[in-house]
């Protein structure tokens, strides 16, 4: 296990996080020193051939039929903006 | 007082449903000022229900708290975010509360929490802080710290709480209350705000055992909604309880003894333990070797199943949505920025590092198969033992703000919890004692019993001996 630094800013770009030049501060040396403690997992002998999904595997998954879901209306109950019984969002597609 | 001592005062016609809400409103408004447990509630409906209330149900007009991240038709669900702070009424019932309000009981106060259930402490909660009833310069413990708080407080008879890594067992710990975590599947997850899948855990905190194991009889069991639940029966998880630990096998793990632990926390649990071998427990020293791993492999797990779920918190659907953005790839960057306190946006950016190109196997694959290892180690010790014995937390509840600027402190502090979750196996912690701690007096101290996978009724009878031990 490589530990290179991470570079904060790109990771929370990825994850639509717009980070002030003072959390990126404090999350780099933060971030840094977890990552440090994780690079312990890298120096354990595993098992030749060892399969941790396998015996992690936690249950079965769902019939892919579908099912009762909520009712338009308890869905724009908390809809931050709508409009003829939709979610209105910023325009998505670009002018052409 | 008890959920079973309330019960049997209803049926005995002692009070009512309706006279014991108004009474613990009274000491909400009296107490809560102070240790900051709730962070909203409703009498008014409460007391509506109460009126109907059908005494003959096990839990027949009961309040009982509800951590704020456990969906509940009509209130408020927060998670102690500033996201789901202002705007957001759930739109249904969680399992666990259909199944309580077919019980009869009255869902009843948000509990605070740390902020999507991110934290030991419940100082992560964006909206306020939860000081501990014992001491109130010192935390509650967390994620569940409002729901533990209050019960210890007597602000609350009973509440339902979330683990995770040991969001119940270690502020149960803390306040000194009985704090159960379910088998991974044991109890559906279907409307709980979901932190990390492979982990999270519902289940109750209470004054007794017996309290424990009537909530965790309710709220158990197969549910069609989360995929995960376990299609297996639910044993009567009152029917053992009494029995006692003579002839039964303890194992006490060597990794759990080590350095690191407070010596009053120690003795505590050293004087239970040979308590209970003097009622005639086998005591079985085990071994667990990946311990040390567990936290390492916690902090990869977590984070990266996190990162993935709280993608939902995009401003789109619900909750915080930012003003008069860019576009929507803007709004999406703002929304979460202003809607996310500190800690959840670390284990964001973590988990989204673990999970990204290139360090996926080094990092996220590397910790599955340690976590595998984890479950081995338990599996090969419950071979030889009913339950395995050990502290919750190294120490009692630390002062507020001690951890502040170094967050992997705290996250080692979680050391003795998080293998269960690992591993998917109950726990619980049962008050043991007080002990005197960095300047405080009689803070309490908690034994952890652990039990195989679906084994809460062995969990539930070694817990009720400790219980007696405590109460003798």
């Amino acid at each position: 296990m490589s530990h290179d630094p991470i570079d904060v800013r790109y990771v929370a770009k990825l994850a639509r996080l717009d980070l002030t030049e003072a959390e990126v501060t404090v999350f780099q040396s933060q971030l840094d020193a977890i990552l440090g403690h994780v690079e312990s997992l890298s120096a354990i002998d595993l098992p030749d051939g060892f399969d941790g999904v396998e015996n992690t595997r936690l249950g079965p998954m769902r019939d892919d039929q579908p099912h009762t879901s909520l009712a338009p209306d308890a869905v724009l109950l908390n809809a931050p903006d709508q409009a003829q019984s939709q979610i209105r969002v910023p325009k998505v597609v670009a002018d052409a | 007082m008890s959920l079973a001592t309330l019960r049997r005062r209803f049926l005995d016609g002692e009070t009512t449903p309706s006279e014991a809400l108004a009474n613990l409103a009274e000491e909400i408004t009296s107490r809560d000022p102070q240790t900051g447990a709730y962070l909203s509630y409703d009498l008014d409906l409460a007391l509506k229900v109460a009126a109907e209330a059908d005494l003959s149900k096990p839990l027949g007009g009961l309040p009982i708290g509800i951590k704020d991240n456990i969906n509940t038709l009509g209130q408020p669900c927060t998670c102690g975010s500033y996201f789901l702070a202002k705007n957001y009424i759930s739109p249904y019932d969680s399992t666990v509360i259909r199944k309580l309000k077919e019980a009869g009981a009255i869902p009843f106060g948000r509990m605070n929490m740390d902020e999507f259930a991110m934290g030991s402490a419940t100082e992560n909660s964006a909206l306020q802080p939860t000081r501990n009833p014992h001491d109130p310069s010192r935390i509650p413990g967390g994620s569940s710290g409002g729901s533990a708080a209050a019960v210890a407080d007597g602000t609350a008879f009973a509440a339902l709480g979330s683990d995770t890594g040991g969001s119940i067992r270690q502020p149960a710990s803390h306040c000194g209350v009985v704090g159960l975590k379910p088998t991974y599947g044991r109890v559906s997850r279907f409307g709980l705000v979901a932190f990390a899948s492979s982990l999270d855990q519902i289940g109750p905190l209470t004054r007794t055992v017996d309290d424990a194991a009537l909530i965790l009889q309710t709220i158990a069991g197969h549910d069609p909604q989360d995929s995960t639940t376990l299609d297996e029966p639910v044993p009567d998880y009152t029917a053992e309880i009494n029995l006692g630990v003579k002839g039964l096998r303890l194992g006490i793990p060597k990794e759990y003894f080590g350095e690191g632990i407070y010596p009053g926390v120690r003795e505590n649990i050293e004087n239970r333990i040979k308590q209970l071998e003097d009622l005639g427990a086998e005591i079985v020293p085990v071994s667990l070797p990946h311990t040390e791993h567990a936290v390492a492999t916690y902090y990869v797990i977590a984070p990266a199943e996190a990162s993935s779920n709280l993608s939902r918190f995009d401003g789109i659907r619900y909750g915080n949505r930012a003003v008069n953005p860019a576009d929507i790839i803007d709004l999406y960057h703002q929304s979460r920025e202003h809607g996310f306190g500190p800690e959840v946006k670390r284990r964001i950016i973590l988990g989204t590092y673990v999970l990204s190109s290139g360090y996926y196997d080094a990092y996220y694959t590397r910790a599955q198969k340690v976590r595998a290892l984890i479950t081995l180690d338990f599996k090969r010790a419950f071979e030889s033992v009913d339950a395995i014995i050990s502290p919750v937390a190294p120490t009692p509840a630390r002062k507020i703000g001690a951890c502040a600027d170094d967050p992997l402190e705290d996250y080692l502090a979680d050391i003795f919890t998080i293998p269960a979750n690992l591993a998917g196996i109950p726990g619980m912690s049962v008050p043991c004692g007080t002990t005197s701690f960095d300047g405080s007096d009689d803070l309490p101290v908690g034994i952890q019993i652990l039990a195989p996978h679906l084994g809460e009724a062995m969990m539930l009878r070694v817990a009720k001996a400790v219980e007696g031990l405590a109460l003798a």
